[in-house]
């Protein structure tokens, strides 16, 4: 089987998966999946200003905070339907990743990091002090989601296979990106940016572009994210949940579409889990988890994945392949799809 | 992709495999969810982990208490299982914490999930489900003081406005003519008091002559104190959470200024706020309270006392029994045990009418306070307090138990 074909298959039993899960859950789990969906957005958002052009975020969950109280504001204050909330709190994240932006064009590295962090540790603060429009700490109820009566669906399985639509939907547009000449001139960027600028691609409008888009990927995240639990408070948006964001990409494997999947599931899963193993320990379960996963599998999911597929679809006993490089060196058997591969990764 | 749609349908016609039972659904006959012949599981949502994770011993006397009561063999041969998860005193996550507890664990009933804002978030969700939520670890009124709307839920402390109105009881007997400077926390809490006390003295030659506010972020309150000690009051009503109690405490042990100083319940710790400002500082305080406190040389013989020690050293080893909070969980969780046995079926809707019916003394209370609820609009249990002095050593108990109800 051809890698492509490999991966075709792949995404059909994901799909299949993702459309049984709901009948083989509870309304809990099926809420906790509903959320995955809503933070792996927002974690493929990221993961194309990290992953793919090179730039650092670590306020994420502003845009993903902002995204959320935009959807639960016009909920409540202007009677909007709840799923034309969705495309307004992603366009307010773009104009506000599109301005947070600008700045990024001069500073990179640790000083856009900071920049960001900024952001971030400001969030919560912001939220408690706009008491007359967010509600402050006593936070805002959201109406629940109610499944039309012609799906046949309970309310929990409705807003799962809502959020599973935009999530599809979401990826395909990403992985359309990517894969394009957008997708080229980003890694580019981030590559080599003095070589990417005599190549001919803008960098202001590529950055700023990307920033945008990231910032709308985080706040239709956000968006999603509040309706299965009904609640939003300013501890939803922890300065600790920036960087489960950036774990998230780490995870699930950096510059990959699908790794966004993986990532959500880890951010959502583990701490829960954790608490359950132990309840004062938690922390420390979750991050020794973290360092384990680094430590085994330092490329994230998706390296693992391209690990074993690599070794599939070339001849047994391929050296580089064996070395678990396959994807990064090439090799005359995998031809054009290494040249591909050599773009998508690091 | 012509499968993968008939995969669908199929799985769509199937419906969900466990649809039996559901997490919501109170009332109708039979029983409900979380209780059978054997067990009734409860769920609770307290902070293990954040800035209020002292507050954790509450669910380490709750659960010694229901692990002592299953060892003498439950209620009417039902073991009770208490499960409680982390909010890190976080509303977000005690909405989650709640939704796990009746969707996911299935329990019968929520007790004793501590914090007004935590609470607040999550209590229109489970009246929606109409799954008790009994006995609110929150003195703030409006737990008890809307049935109508929220009718499966309740408090248990007496609530802010009726300590409020224990202390303006306290004046009219001990101080005519008054005048009161007021300290209050810029929150629900502090308003929850401070409304309950103006509302005590109307009508009597008691009065405020200065009030200043201050936020839980703030780092100091020295230019509070001084505008209030300058207001030429002779009584001070001290209504803070522990770190601004002692802050207070210590400011004021810094000016001439000696006013009756009344402390609210909530900063009255005297391991967390008073030994650290100093015992010689807090020497003539005031404060109310309800139940027996560990700490005291008083209730050293005390029957309940006893039970209540030997009990914790055997199912809670971990804890420290003469931690305040301690009691404090046992206590309700003595009074949750009430109200199960009081359940004519074993339904939610029996547990509500058994918890709004209730009039029972509960050992650990102070002798003279009961338990006790006047029919369905009641919210609530506890409603009275006895007042006490710190000597420089200990509290000790003043004058007798006090009644005031927070509705008027």
């Amino acid at each position: 089987m051809s890698a492509k074909r490999l991966r075709m298959a792949a995404w059909a039993v994901v799909i299949v998966l993702a459309v049984l899960l709901p009948f083989f859950f509870g309304t809990y789990r099926v809420g906790q999946f509903t959320q995955a969906m809503a933070l792996a957005i927002a974690v493929l958002g990221l993961n194309l200003l990290v992953g793919y052009s090179g730039q650092i975020s670590l306020g994420h969950g502003a845009f993903f905070a902002l995204g959320a109280y935009v959807s639960a504001i016009s909920i409540l204050d202007l009677g909007v339907p709840y799923l034309l909330t969705l495309p307004l709190a992603g366009l307010v994240c773009a104009v506000a990743g599109f301005v947070l932006g600008i700045p990024a064009l001069r500073l990179r590295g640790l000083y856009l990091a900071l920049l960001t962090l900024g952001l971030a540790i400001a969030t919560p603060q912001i939220i408690k002090r706009a008491e007359g429009l967010t509600g402050g700490t006593q936070g805002l109820s959201v109406p629940k989601v109610d499944a039309p009566a012609w799906s046949g669906l309970a309310d929990d399985q409705w807003l799962y296979f809502v959020t599973l639509v935009v999530t599809a939907v979401m990826f395909v547009l990403a992985a359309f990106l990517v894969r394009g000449r957008v997708g080229r001139a980003l890694v580019a960027i981030r590559d080599n940016e003095i070589a990417a600028r005599t190549m001919g691609v803008d960098l202001a409008r590529h950055k700023t572009g990307t920033f945008a888009v990231s910032a709308a990927y985080a706040g239709v995240g956000g968006a999603l994210f509040t309706l299965p639990i009904g609640f939003l408070a300013p501890e939803s948006f922890p300065l600790a949940l920036s960087f489960a964001f950036l774990a998230a990409i780490v995870v699930g494997g950096l510059a990959t579409i699908a790794g966004a999947l993986f990532g959500a599931l880890f951010i959502e899963f583990v701490p829960v889990y954790a608490a359950d193993v132990d309840e004062a320990l938690a922390g420390v379960i979750y991050g020794g988890v973290l360092i384990l996963f680094m430590y085994l599998l330092p490329g994230g999911v998706m390296g693992l994945v391209r690990r074993i597929t690599s070794t599939r679809a070339r001849p047994r006993g391929s050296d580089d392949a064996q070395a678990g490089a396959g994807h990064r060196l090439g090799g005359r058997a995998a031809g054009a799809d290494a040249a591909r591969e050599r773009v998508r990764a690091r | 992709m012509v499968a993968l749609l008939a995969l669908t349908l199929l799985a769509s016609g199937c419906g969900r495999g466990d649809d039996g039972g559901g997490g919501g659904g109170g009332g109708g006959g039979g029983s409900d969810p979380g209780i059978t012949d054997k067990e009734i599981k409860l769920g609770g949502s307290y902070p293990f982990s954040g800035p209020a994770s002292a507050y954790r011993a509450i669910a380490d006397g709750a659960k010694a208490h229901f692990a002592y009561v299953n060892s003498k063999g439950g209620v009417d041969g039902r073991k009770i299982s208490f499960q409680t998860l982390d909010d890190a005193y976080e509303p977000p996550k005690a909405v989650a914490n709640a939704r796990r507890l009746v969707e996911q664990e299935q329990v019968f009933a929520l007790f004793n999930t501590l914090g007004t804002p935590n609470n607040l978030a999550i209590w229109d969700y489970l009246n929606e489900q109409k799954v008790p939520q009994t006995y609110v670890a929150t003195g703030a009124s409006n737990f008890g003081s809307d049935v109508a709307k929220h009718p499966y839920t309740t408090g248990w402390q007496p609530n802010y406005v009726t300590e409020a109105k224990i202390y303006a009881d306290y004046l009219k007997k001990n101080k005519p003519g008054a005048k009161v400077a007021v300290l209050y926390q810029n929150d629900g809490f502090g308003k929850d008091l401070l409304g309950g006390f103006e509302s005590g003295i109307e009508g009597s030659d008691i009065q405020i002559v200065a009030k200043e506010s201050y936020e839980v972020t703030d780092p100091t309150i020295t230019s509070q104190i001084r505008k209030l000690a300058g207001s030429g009051a002779d009584t001070f009503l001290n209504v803070t959470t522990p770190k601004f109690s002692a802050l207070a405490i210590a400011t004021i042990a810094k000016t001439d200024w000696k006013p009756l100083h009344i402390l609210n319940n909530v900063g009255a710790s005297k391991t967390l706020v008073l030994t650290p400002v100093g015992l010689e500082n807090a020497k003539g305080i005031v404060s109310a309270t309800y139940f027996k406190d560990p700490d005291s040389p008083d209730w050293a013989d005390d029957s309940a006392m006893k039970e209540y020690k030997d009990n914790m050293k055997k199912f809670a080893p971990r804890a420290d029994p003469n931690e305040a909070f301690c009691a404090y969980g046992w206590t309700a969780a003595a009074t949750m045990v009430e109200a199960l046995k009081g359940m004519k079926d074993p339904t939610r809707d029996s547990l509500m009418e058994s918890i709004r019916s209730m009039d029972t003394e509960i050992p650990m209370l102070l002798p003279g306070i009961n338990v006790k609820m006047d029919g369905q609009s009641d919210g609530f249990p506890i409603e009275a307090m006895q007042i006490m002095e710190f000597d420089g050593e200990n509290w000790q108990l003043q004058g007798d138990v006090i009644e005031a109800s927070a509705q008027n």
